[in-house]
């Protein structure tokens, strides 16, 4: 026993010996550091291969194209985090001080387990979240939340778009009543998230508020489509999560379930859900914050200048203009704008943590600016503050017609001010659960 | 490793002494100070929050996992499902019982998680073998339900979470990663001690005797059955603790996901490739599982840069690990500690040979 | 009555999916006692090959062939490099090799094909079937049937064939069938090649459904429990647990679940297990162990 730990001594030796040999990839202070956790591996990976595409290229693209950010060069690494939060808190510590010199502005944790373990940790160490369709509601209410961005559309919003769209399509308001609305949700804290804001919708405007869950991973869903069809909604709010997505809209299909009255949420909405489903998938809705397809002005760039000479991370080129992979632009530009617009304030240098946060919070993208971006049409005007981490609560309809996302609908806002008093009312309870002093958001600059 | 021969019956004072330890052990107390003066000092934030404490707490579930499958020999793939008792219990306790002091209600959420393994290890006196793994496995998934699906768990967070409340200890703030790692050392230190004594006494031979054959044990007039649940119900005692520690020391915030199957899996890999029936084989066996990935990881990035993308060097480590499993139950079952005793036998003879 | 009529069978066929996994563990446990937790991956490599093989063009019928020789040059590896090398070690040993193969085998088959979801079409329609009132899924049809064919050869296999015979004598006392001269290392070769493409049809029904990607080699822990129920020698208690599951997974879910809060399929399964193990140690139709000192 005793000898035995001898070894774990010499064991122990060695191993720290050998990982502090290890160099580290080469970057300089005057570049800025965007850390990229991916998942490439495990349950999640065809999900996340694209958007690290997505992202990648447009990095390269401001690089090689733009010659940096107002000349500031940015510099990439990539860890591994396979969606869980053990290994996302691994490649956050790797990160969080930098690459050799050139510091971290802002932290994609990419992945829901990942953003909840790292919240507190980032606020100690004063690097801004940016957490695009996903993570924790009520850090929209960034007086409570200073280093959380659920930027663009929370869960929240997504379920007041999703009723405001179904009423567009009854015809007002007023005929939601009477009506039956099922959701059919991934049993977890994602898929919970939206019960709250549709019990109120529910009781605001009349409709018959279904709660269907899903046990992960969902690959087996007749008994929650036999509930389905015996309970005859009008239509389905599908919130679902990796293979559960295919698997629901293939099961609907098998029970006569009409899929053009079946809307996916954020989640359910890439073109990776729909392609195996073959012909159940034709005509099924989904909402989205970054709509599919590559006729955008800046798909037309990236392809000039990275995908025709070779640079594009896409393996598949097929996946080009795909959800995900317009996603991954969608949040490197996010991440690329609050660089700039925090270089206003602090000169066209690397940022730090809290400067990226500064600029985050004054980050304004109008039309204007998405136009000479290229983003006009894929990414909806975004005005974020120090009350309003969350800023455009939009999102687009599109449906699939078997190859490719039409989309049905412009913009459909979310009504976030009848939603306000709930997201309050949870971050209040966290910082007082937490001891937290909420910062006056008045005095903000 | 003694080469002292004992002829049975042996006189009481003639018996082997070495049984109860009375040489120092030198070794072991340097390692203790080096992790409890020299580490704090130097480790960075990284070292400390990513690696050391995962370490320390990976290597007490192995513990926890081998009192049952080492020592006891009945396989268990539901420790994680324990590890989520502890930590829920945990939580709750220091939510809903604000005087309780952080160590006894470290101390509560562990007995709470060996109670659950009491009654998961009820059906042991009927079920052996594969059948009774499948019931952990179904304890697994069960558990891993009741912390998703009733909300009072996680005090009704939207999130499904819960996250460290402040860690107080005798009004010392443990907030910092070098308190936490000192914390976890402490606990990790006082509890294999308690182990290393439990395994050598007439409960430990009791158990090890079951564990090489318990229809003989039986007939031996070991209390078979009796034995079995109290292995159950030690280890999830320890698995309980590493679960409040994994989520309150380590992760910050945990939710049922954080307990999976994976993670039940990942203790058991520890204790086949670090050894079983052994405690310093969790220790071993924790740090070549933690240390691996980041390992292969950091070599991947430095050796092949761009040239291999990193989804590939996530492929081969997933290779290399299912490798390196099966290298070790064929080539050595007893797991890394043996190698290591091996090869140390095979030093204080160098360059000799028998 | 009609909406209870109609979960019951809808549950009873969609047991069949289940069934067709446990077979791959119950041909292999038989012949080489190793509960072989790398089914899972290697339904998943099976179905990925498959379909890597009909995306460069080649016809259903030779990629199918050319993926079960495939399977068959794994068979020869693992039982060459795994089980050869790990005769006569313990049961919980061997599964514990399986664990390390499933990581290998999932390693291998995206570092090859990549992880990406690949959609599977085999002609099959998933529309729903009426017989009256009770709705059918016209696919669960088409795996039900594909299951008893499936039964029928290998009860065939296994009962008309020099092989079969072997086999059975394997399974049935090791030592003795070595004695009067069975290749055991070949039988094992051949079980683990017939396994592997019994999990290939596997893969392929249920990659039909939800897409051939990694989540497929979680169908595995669905086809524990009904090992359990059926035991793990028996591969028409393959069926019958698979039956039983699927049936009482799928009445649970409706009957049970909006009591508590749903979302109870994946344990509700193992409870199930769990009472036929307390009543049936060895599972419905497993053979009881009897020990010696």
């Amino acid at each position: 026993m005793h000898i035995a730990l001898k070894g774990v001594v010499g064991a122990t030796m060695l191993t720290l010996s050998m990982t502090a040999a290890v160099p580290e990839a080469h970057a300089v202070a005057d570049e800025q550091f965007i850390p990229l956790a991916t998942y490439r591996v495990g349950a999640y990976a065809s999900s996340g291969i694209p958007v690290w595409a997505g992202m990648i290229d447009y990095l390269r693209y401001i690089n090689e194209v733009e010659g940096g950010i107002n000349g500031v060069k940015l510099v990439w690494q990539e860890c591994e985090t396979e969606w869980t939060a053990e290994k996302g808190i691994e490649c956050y510590e790797r990160f969080k001080n930098g690459l050799d010199g050139a510091p971290v502005a802002l932290y994609h944790p990419n992945g829901a387990p990942a953003a909840y373990a790292l919240s507190d940790r980032a606020a100690a160490d004063r690097i801004p979240l940016i957490t695009l369709g996903y993570g924790r509601t009520e850090a929209t209410d960034g007086s409570v939340f200073p280093y959380n961005f659920p930027v663009m559309l929370t869960f929240y919003s997504e379920a007041s778009a999703v009723i405001n769209y179904i009423a567009q399509r009854e015809g007002g308001f007023d005929k939601l009543k009477s009506k039956k609305i099922a959701t059919v949700y991934h049993d977890s804290a994602y898929g919970r998230e939206t019960q709250g804001p549709l019990g109120l919708l529910a009781e605001k405007y009349g409709f018959e508020n279904i709660q269907i869950p899903v046990a992960d991973p969902g690959n087996e869903q007749s008994a929650q489509w036999r509930q389905v069809r015996q309970s005859k909604p009008d239509w389905v709010f599908l919130r679902t999560w990796g293979v559960s997505t295919p698997v629901a809209i293939k099961t609907a299909a098998r029970f006569g379930f009409p899929v053009d009255r079946i809307i996916g949420d954020i989640w359910a909405s890439s073109d990776e859900d729909v392609l195996p489903t073959g012909d159940a998938g034709k005509g099924y809705l989904a909402l989205t914050p970054y709509p599919g397809g590559a006729d955008f002005e800046i798909h037309e760039r990236i392809r000039t200048h990275i995908l025709d000479k070779g640079k594009s991370d896409l393996k598949d080129p097929k996946s080009f203009g795909s959800v995900y992979y317009n996603s991954g632009l969608v949040n490197a530009a996010i991440a690329v704008e609050a660089i700039r617009a925090g270089q206003k304030k602090f000169g066209n240098r690397p940022l730090t943590g809290d400067e990226g946060r500064w600029g985050l919070e004054h980050l304004d993208l109008g039309e204007a600016r998405l136009r000479e971006i290229g983003f006009l049409g894929l990414l909806q005007p975004l005005k974020l503050s120090c009350s309003d981490h969350e800023g455009g609560g939009a999102a687009k309809v599109q449906q699939w017609d078997g190859a490719r996302w039409n989309l049905i609908t412009d913009w459909v806002h979310a009504d976030r001010a009848t939603l306000r008093p709930l997201i309050d009312a949870k971050s209040a309870a966290y910082a007082s659960e937490k001891g937290i002093q909420p910062r006056d958001c008045s005095t903000e600059g | 490793m003694s080469l002292h021969t004992y002829t049975l019956p042996a006189p009481f004072d003639n018996a082997p002494v070495h049984l109860v330890g009375s040489r120092a052990p030198w070794p072991l107390l340097v390692l203790l100070m080096i992790a409890f003066g020299v580490v704090p000092l130097l480790g960075s934030d990284y070292w400390l929050n990513a690696i050391l404490i995962p370490f320390l707490v990976l290597s007490l579930a192995g513990l926890g996992l081998n009192l049952l499958t080492g020592y006891t020999g009945q396989t268990s793939v539901g420790s994680a499902g324990f590890m989520a008792v502890g930590a829920f219990a945990t939580y709750n306790l220091l939510l809903r019982v604000p005087v309780l002091p952080l160590p006894v209600a470290l101390i509560l959420g562990g007995l709470f998680a060996a109670a659950v393994g009491w009654v998961v290890g009820i059906p042991s006196s009927r079920i052996k073998g594969f059948y009774l793994m499948v019931t952990t496995l179904a304890a697994q998934f069960f558990l891993e339900w009741i912390f998703s699906k009733f909300p009072w768990f996680y005090n009704n967070a939207s999130s499904g979470t819960i996250s460290a409340p402040n860690l107080v200890l005798f009004g010392h703030d443990l907030n910092t990663p070098t308190h936490r790692y000192l914390f976890t050392l402490s606990v990790v230190t006082l509890l294999t001690w308690v182990a290393v004594n439990l395994v050598k006494s007439q409960i430990g031979r009791n158990w090890m005797a079951i564990r090489d054959m318990d229809t003989a044990a039986a007939v031996i007039g070991i209390p078979v059955d009796r034995y079995k649940r109290q292995a159950f119900t030690v280890s999830s005692f320890y698995l309980g603790i590493a679960g409040a520690l994994w989520a309150f020391f380590y992760l910050g915030t945990a939710s049922a996901s954080s307990f999976d199957i994976n993670r039940s899996f990942q203790i058991l890999f520890i204790i086949i490739i670090g050894g079983m029936g052994s405690i310093a084989g969790n220790f071993i066996g924790a740090a070549f599982i933690s240390l691996l990935p980041i390992l292969l990881s950091f070599a991947g990035q430095v050796l092949l840069g761009g040239a291999i993308d990193t989804g590939q060097i996530q492929n081969l480590q997933k290779i290399i690990f299912g490798t390196l499993i099966i290298w070790f139950l064929i080539k050595e079952p007893d797991g890394l500690v043996r190698l290591i005793l091996n090869l140390r036998e095979r030093l204080s003879v160098w360059p000799l040979r028998f | 009555m009609t909406f209870f009529i109609e979960t019951l069978i809808g549950g009873l066929l969609a047991g069949t999916m289940y069934s067709l996994v446990a077979i791959g563990f119950v041909l292999i446990y038989k012949a080489s006692g190793v509960f072989n937790f790398a089914q899972g991956a290697m339904l998943l490599f099976a179905a990925l090959t498959f379909v890597s093989l009909r995306e460069q063009g080649v016809p259903f019928a030779a990629a199918l062939v050319l993926t079960v020789v495939v399977i068959a040059i794994g068979a020869l590896a693992i039982e060459r490099w795994i089980l050869r090398p790990l005769v006569n070690r313990s049961q919980i040993t061997l599964f514990m090799a399986t664990l390390g193969l499933s990581f290998i085998v999932e390693g291998l088959a995206q570092g090859l094909m990549g992880a990406e979801v690949r959609a599977l079409d085999l002609g099959i329609q998933d529309t729903p079937v009426m017989f009256g009132d009770i709705m059918v899924s016209h696919f669960d049809l088409v795996a039900a049937a594909t299951a008893t064919v499936l039964v029928t050869v290998l009860a065939l296999l296994f009962n008309k064939t020099r092989v079969g015979v072997s086999l059975r004598a394997v399974a049935d006392d090791t030592r003795a069938a070595l004695s009067i001269g069975i290749n055991l290392n070949r039988i094992w070769q051949i079980v683990w090649a017939v396994a592997g493409s019994v999990g290939l049809v596997a893969g392929l029904l249920w990659g039909a459904r939800q897409g051939v990607q990694f989540s497929l080699s979680l169908v595995v822990l669905k086809a524990l429990p009904v090992l359990i129920i059926g035991g793990f020698t028996s591969i028409g208690g393959a069926i019958v647990g698979g039956l039983i599951v699927g049936a009482a997974e799928n009445l649970a879910e409706v009957y049970i679940g909006p009591f508590i809060g749903g979302g109870i399929t994946p344990w509700f399964a193992y409870f199930i297990a769990l009472a036929f193990l307390y009543v049936r140690p060895a599972g419905l139709f497993g053979e009881r162990a009897i020990e010696r000192v």
